[in-house]
């Protein structure tokens, strides 16, 4: 079967600084994947790849096994990848309710539509307030985003992604800087994600995040030193050098 | 409550020829289509977060093309005001696509530098804009034989093309393309990755804003009867660009009340007070420091807070 996200020799450097540094990895369709690293590691350098937010200096990205590496992000997401933010870029000043319906219009035709009010389209409101109440945000749908708390926002984030109805979700530290009340919430928001869609998680967090995942790869100065199931992960030695220093 | 206010702005915008004298008509006139300029420019920088200092390039180019067919061919009016629409809107898409490779102060560098290449061009090329004498001569339309020629007459067909503009506009930004616009401008980033083509939202923006800014040339043209270089001026940008700031940039209202505000200075108390421009600096400086985001968000503000409850 085709895997849901393949890359081959990427690599990308900031002012000959290598922060992906020939990557190759492949998850296959309906995995959940983590990735760690200690800060710099590239993590989010690696995410901005997949997307298309920076361009890469080699390699090739694969959605599917379609070549997406010379796509324009909004190309990139209407091939069904969707991403969260670990520093949050919600809309401030709009409802929860009229982020989620921004991120609905990036993947419908309705976007382009001037001539008619936004207000008047019903079943896109109708809809975005579904997907709120999937995250238990329903009732703050009408709030906007400035007033509500952060692991709301962070469920928010959550809430546009899934609204794309993506096949790959890329989640970038969905529970950084979150209580442990608010991290067992989003943990269980995560694991009910669907199996259609392939989950590909970025945390710095080892410990709250390896029961999300099947498969973990380590990165480590842009390179992927270690990959495999959570026991070998956590069993290898260079897993424990990367985060350990010993 | 709401259609009470619409209908009696209606009504005083209606019946304000019938008490006004031909000084005050002309001056609302002129206050029309400053307001539709400066509002087509607001699409750009209040919706759109990208700021021109290039807009009169369209006020100009239609101006100048209406009055140049009609002068060097001969054409009427209802064939020279599409086929200036149509030059404006053209070259709108045309300096959109160059000036949005680059975005903040760049943008507003190459908006700046593509119209005044247009007024260097007015100026210098006399065999065709007669140069700093510029174009004189013209006549106003006359649609359905109704002369435009008294001030009254013009006043009600500039406010009608006005309102059809401003309502339009403001179904433009009301809509989906419009909450994806002010996204753009928000986190241009984010959109793109939820699927928003920012760079194709922009640039229709950008031509858009541009047509509605050549309506404005022609209604100027037909207003003054006589263009010159100094429209197409970095002067004549910026007033529209104050008016816009000064009103309250991504606000409908902001910049009709701006423009205003702009216009009002410029002609009516210049006849008093000779150091006008002076007046006009202070006047911002102070609604810069006790409503830095514009005249219509300062006195909502206002009443939320101290009117009557």
């Amino acid at each position: 079967m085709t895997p849901a996200l393949q890359i081959e020799g990427l690599k990308k450097a900031f002012g000959g600084l290598p922060a992906t540094n020939n990557v190759s990895l492949s998850v296959p369709a309906g995995e959940r994947r983590l990735i760690i690293g200690p800060n710099g590691a590239g993590k989010t350098t690696l995410f901005n790849l997949i997307t298309g937010a920076l361009k890469a200096d080699a390699g090739t990205v694969r959605l599917f096994g379609e070549d997406i590496s010379k796509l324009k992000p909004h190309e990139r997401a209407h091939r069904g990848l969707a991403r969260t933010y670990q520093i949050i870029t919600l809309f401030p000043r709009d409802s929860l309710e009229h982020n989620v319906v921004l991120s609905l219009l990036g993947v419908s035709k309705t976007r382009w539509n001037a001539l008619r009010p936004l207000t008047g389209e019903t079943a896109l409101h109708a809809q975005a307030r579904r997907i709120l109440g999937l995250v238990g945000l329903e009732a703050r749908a009408a709030r906007p985003i400035g007033e509500v708390s952060y692991g709301e926002k962070r469920r928010v984030e959550i809430a546009m992604a899934l609204a794309q109805k993506p096949r790959l979700l890329l989640l970038d530290e969905p529970l950084a800087g979150l209580s442990r009340e608010e991290r067992s919430g989003i943990r269980a928001l995560i694991k009910g994600i669907a199996r259609e869609v392939t989950v590909v998680m970025i945390e710095h967090d080892m410990d709250t995040a390896l029961d999300l995942a099947e498969r973990v790869t380590v990165l480590h100065y842009g390179n992927v030193i270690v990959e495999g199931t959570r026991s070998e992960v956590v069993a290898d030695p260079r897993t424990r050098e990367v985060y350990l220093g010993n | 409550m709401r259609w009470l206010a619409w209908g009696a702005l209606a009504l005083s915008l209606v019946a304000f020829p019938l008490v006004g004298g031909d000084f005050y008509v002309n001056l609302a006139s002129q206050i029309f289509i400053a307001a539709l300029f400066a509002s087509s420019l607001n699409l750009l920088v209040g919706y759109g977060g990208l700021v021109s200092l290039g807009h009169a390039a369209w006020i100009g180019l239609a101006a100048y093309t209406s009055a140049w067919l009609y002068l060097r061919l001969g054409y009427g009016h209802l064939v020279s005001a599409p086929l200036a629409l149509i030059l404006a809107t053209a070259t709108a898409a045309l300096f959109g696509w160059i000036a949005l490779h680059a975005s903040g102060l760049g943008f507003l560098m190459i908006t700046l530098a593509l119209a005044q290449v247009l007024w260097g061009t007015a100026y210098r090329w006399a065999a065709v804009t007669n140069g700093d004498n510029g174009l004189s001569g013209l006549t106003r339309p006359a649609p359905f034989g109704l002369s435009l020629d008294r001030p009254a007459a013009f006043y009600y067909f500039a406010l009608a093309i006005v309102a059809v503009a401003l309502w339009l506009m403001a179904k433009f930004v009301a809509s989906p393309f419009g909450a994806a616009l002010r996204g753009t401008r928000d986190e241009p980033r984010r959109m793109a990755a939820l699927g928003h083509n920012v760079w194709v939202v922009r640039w229709i923006t950008f031509v858009y804003s541009g047509f509605w800014g050549a309506v404005a040339g022609l209604l100027f043209v037909y207003y003054h009867k006589y263009v010159h270089p100094t429209t197409l001026s970095l002067t004549s940008s910026a007033e529209a660009l104050l008016g816009v700031i000064a009103g309250g940039a991504g606000t409908l209202a902001g910049p009709v009340v701006g423009a205003a505000i702009v216009l009002i200075l410029k002609n009516y108390v210049s006849a008093y007070f000779e150091r006008w421009n002076m007046l006009l600096g202070l006047v911002f400086v102070l609604i810069v420091i006790f409503m830095p985001d514009g005249v219509v968000p300062g006195a909502r503000r206002a009443w939320a807070r101290w009117g009557p409850r």
